[in-house]
């Protein structure tokens, strides 16, 4: 546990005297972008993670199996089988490379990062039936001890006082916070960063700047340079690293991770990009470019990934198709199986509000149920749609 | 013209913008995009970008940067995107907006108007679904107004914006588009702080606002009775005296709202009838309202929010005794 003794304060004491006013300026910040791989495919055998090659397929296994979720999850939203879908398509090496360190007793605390779910066991059928706005897959997150922020941001002080719990039991797990560049703005973060800092607890925050929040690009969120550098502000270290180049992401979450686990807080800002619209419901084409998105689309972590295994001899191994195959039956699976999902009754409605049912919600379900059976007509405005 | 309740919403933001020139317009992707819901659209085109400001995400800061833009002589409309992400700017209303008038004693003011969507029925996930606005009347110095139709919500959203006091102006999202009627071209008010008899009736009184409105109207058509329609379109501060005058005539009463029961608006509509009209009324006044549980999610929201039979049923226990 972070030792908490408190120590004296002292008056400052300044390095010199005389002279001009001088400025703290976030313009004299260095603030390296790790990168390991280049969008070209070049990169420097001796700092490569040491990863076996069954590692090396993994990541870019997880890496399709993202896309191919993605692209099936719109398409079942285009034929009505979902409310909407917001797509992590250009951020699968962010998300898989960043996941990939994860161990199973860590906490998780989500935003856009579904596969990163997948890869601590959750069902894909419990993904599916989150985007049909099923409360159960919310129980099966938190089953694997991790949830989604749909309120953007309300979940940084959660990570920390999970971590903080952590600290206190001398815990191996570690809390790991994934964010995006607009949750930076919200004062909550803000907050939850401070008293991370502030306690010294084992959490990772992990924020993917895809440059957009919705349709607010990064440029105009803030008018900090980065946001790795906000961080510093609580005495946090951050490292900002090249979001499209798995192996980077990879290598500075493990990083990261070793400092975490020696009680201190760390926040890596991961460059990406949302390549599909915010959702199934946001046309990007009135917030930005063709000829921007077109620059992103040359800049496909997968791609870049795959001349990196190419290189290394690993891609004979890899049949992409069967991967593509096996992903597509999995989804198939998941699908079926969450078709499954049976209506529910009312009373699941009234369930978990609280531990016991309180009279007043007794008796309001209790009324409501006896209505229902007495009026089946309501019926003509209730449609569970568990099918999307 | 002939719109929609966001459309009008739209239209008063327009008509506002190019007849005063303190009013700005800002959120999240209001400007660019025009808003998730459209009712934004073309402000931008028109007005420019120092005029109309997509903000970072920063509910906090849009709430309290209104205040002191309204205490600076401006017209702030600001946009909070869903109402159920309120809750972090709360503060900023309880603690700042509703008290600048208070705290200074009326050297500033805080001439402003919060807009936002509530309420369920747009099948969406966590958040996007609550209906508030009893614990929103329970802020002094905050008037909280929920128009039902598009004429009231042009005319409500100018009055709002002209108000000198601090006006959170709750729009019912899921009647946004569901139908539309002709509405006032121009320069058009409708008061703050005046309820709307929709139809008279002589059997009981059924009162409600925002997204209820059409489902009790259907309610009404469908009951073997003489039903009295009032839209309350303020919920604070409250016209209990159009309330009062109905019940007083029809002796029967029935509040509807989306929002939970428990210190629902509801209870304060009824706690006004007792205090004014106890002697003439035949039988209890009856709730029909939103449960005290969380609004579920899209797949089960449908069972949260009262619908025409709830309506019905309530309308008949009231005429039953
Ligand atoms: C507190 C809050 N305000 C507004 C919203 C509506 N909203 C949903 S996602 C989003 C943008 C989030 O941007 P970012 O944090 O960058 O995450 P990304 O969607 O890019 O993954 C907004 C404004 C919300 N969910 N929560
Ligand atoms: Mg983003």
């Amino acid at each position: 546990m972070t030792d908490r003794q408190r120590t004296d304060l002292t008056p400052p004491e300044p390095e010199s005297y005389g002279g001009p006013v001088e400025y703290l300026s976030q313009d004299d910040l260095r603030v390296p972008t790790h990168q390991l791989v280049t969008p070209d495919g070049e990169y420097d055998e001796s700092s490569i993670p040491d990863l076996d090659d069954e590692a090396f397929r993994d990541l870019y296994r997880w890496m399709v199996s993202d896309r191919v979720f993605n692209r099936r999850m719109v398409k079942i939203q285009r034929r009505g089988e979902l409310g909407t879908f917001g797509t992590t398509r250009g951020q699968e090496a962010s998300i898989v490379g960043s996941a990939y360190t994860v161990a199973p007793d860590d906490w998780m605390y989500l935003g856009r990062a579904w596969t990163a779910m997948f890869m601590r066991g959750v069902p894909m059928r419990d993904m599916i039936l989150f985007w049909r706005g099923i409360e159960e897959s919310q129980q099966s997150f938190a089953e694997h001890n991790s949830q989604i922020a749909i309120a953007v941001g309300a979940h940084l002080p959660l990570a920390t006082g999970t971590a903080w719990g952590m600290d206190i039991r001398d815990a191996d797990e570690i809390t790991m916070a994934y964010l995006g560049d607009g949750a930076t703005s919200t004062g909550v973060v803000h907050e939850g960063l401070n008293l991370a800092g502030a306690l010294e607890v084992p959490a990772l925050f992990f924020c993917q700047n895809n440059q957009y929040a919705i349709s607010m690009p990064f440029s105009e969120q803030t008018g900090a340079n980065t946001i790795a550098q906000k961080a510093l502000a609580y005495g946090i270290d951050a490292i900002r690293v090249d979001g499209q180049d798995v192996l980077a992401v990879y290598d500075a979450v493990m990083e990261a991770r070793e400092r975490v686990k020696r009680g201190e807080p760390v926040f890596v800002e991961s460059v990406t990009y949302r390549l599909d619209a915010h959702t199934t419901s946001d046309d990007p084409h009135r917030y930005r470019t063709e000829e921007e998105e077109q620059a992103w689309e040359e800049n496909d972590p997968i791609e870049r990934y795959r001349s990196f295994l190419e290189s290394e001899g690993l891609w004979a191994a890899i049949d992409h198709d069967a991967i593509v195959e096996e992903i597509n039956a999995e989804f198939d699976a998941a699908l079926a199986a969450a078709n499954d999902f049976s209506e529910r009754e009312v009373s699941e409605m009234f369930a978990h509000v609280y531990e016991e049912l309180p009279p007043e919600l007794r008796r309001q379900l209790t009324e409501f149920e006896q209505f229902l059976e007495e009026h089946p007509e309501a019926y003509d405005y209730i449609d569970q749609r568990p099918k999307g | 013209m002939n719109a929609t309740i966001v459309e009008a919403v739209n239209d008063a933001l327009h008509t506002e913008m190019a007849a005063d020139e303190r009013v700005l317009v800002f959120g999240e992707d209001v400007a660019r995009s025009g808003g998730v819901f459209r009712a934004t659209e073309g402000l931008l085109e028109e007005f420019g970008h120092d005029r109309v400001v997509d903000t970072p995400l920063s509910e906090i800061a849009i709430i309290g940067g209104a205040t002191g833009l309204a205490m600076y002589g401006y017209r702030p409309v600001a946009e909070i995107q869903f109402s159920g992400f309120l809750p972090p700017a709360f503060d900023q209303l309880v603690s700042n907006a509703s008290r600048m008038r208070w705290r200074t004693r009326g050297e500033f003011t805080a001439s402003m108007v919060a807009r936002m969507p509530y309420g369920a029925g747009v099948r969406a996930l966590e958040h996007h679904s609550e209906s508030m606005e009893g614990s929103y009347a329970h802020i002094p110095g905050l008037k909280v107004v929920i128009p039902s139709t598009p004429s009231d919500t042009k005319g409500l959203l100018t009055a709002a914006i002209r108000d000198p006091d601090p006006v959170l102006f709750m729009e019912p999202k899921r009647i946004y588009r569901s139908f539309r009627e002709e509405v006032p071209e121009g320069d058009y008010e409708v008061p703050i702080g005046e309820a709307a008899v929709r139809e008279e009736g002589e059997d009981v009184t059924l009162v409600s606002w925002g997204s209820m409105m059409p489902m009790a109207e259907e309610a009404a058509a469908n009951v073997d009775a003489d039903v009295e329609l009032v839209d309350l379109r303020t919920i604070s501060p409250m016209d209990t005296e159009a309330v009062v005058e109905s019940v007083k005539k029809t002796g029967r009463a029935v509040v509807v709202h989306e929002g939970p029961r428990t210190g629902g608006v509801g209870s304060d509509v009824v706690a006004r009838i007792n205090d004014e009209a106890l002697m003439y009324l035949e039988a209890p006044v009856e709730r029909v309202t939103g449960f005290d549980t969380q609004v579920p999610m899209l797949s089960m929201e449908d069972f949260y929010f009262p619908n025409p039979p709830r309506i019905a049923a309530g309308i008949e226990r009231a005429l039953s005794v």
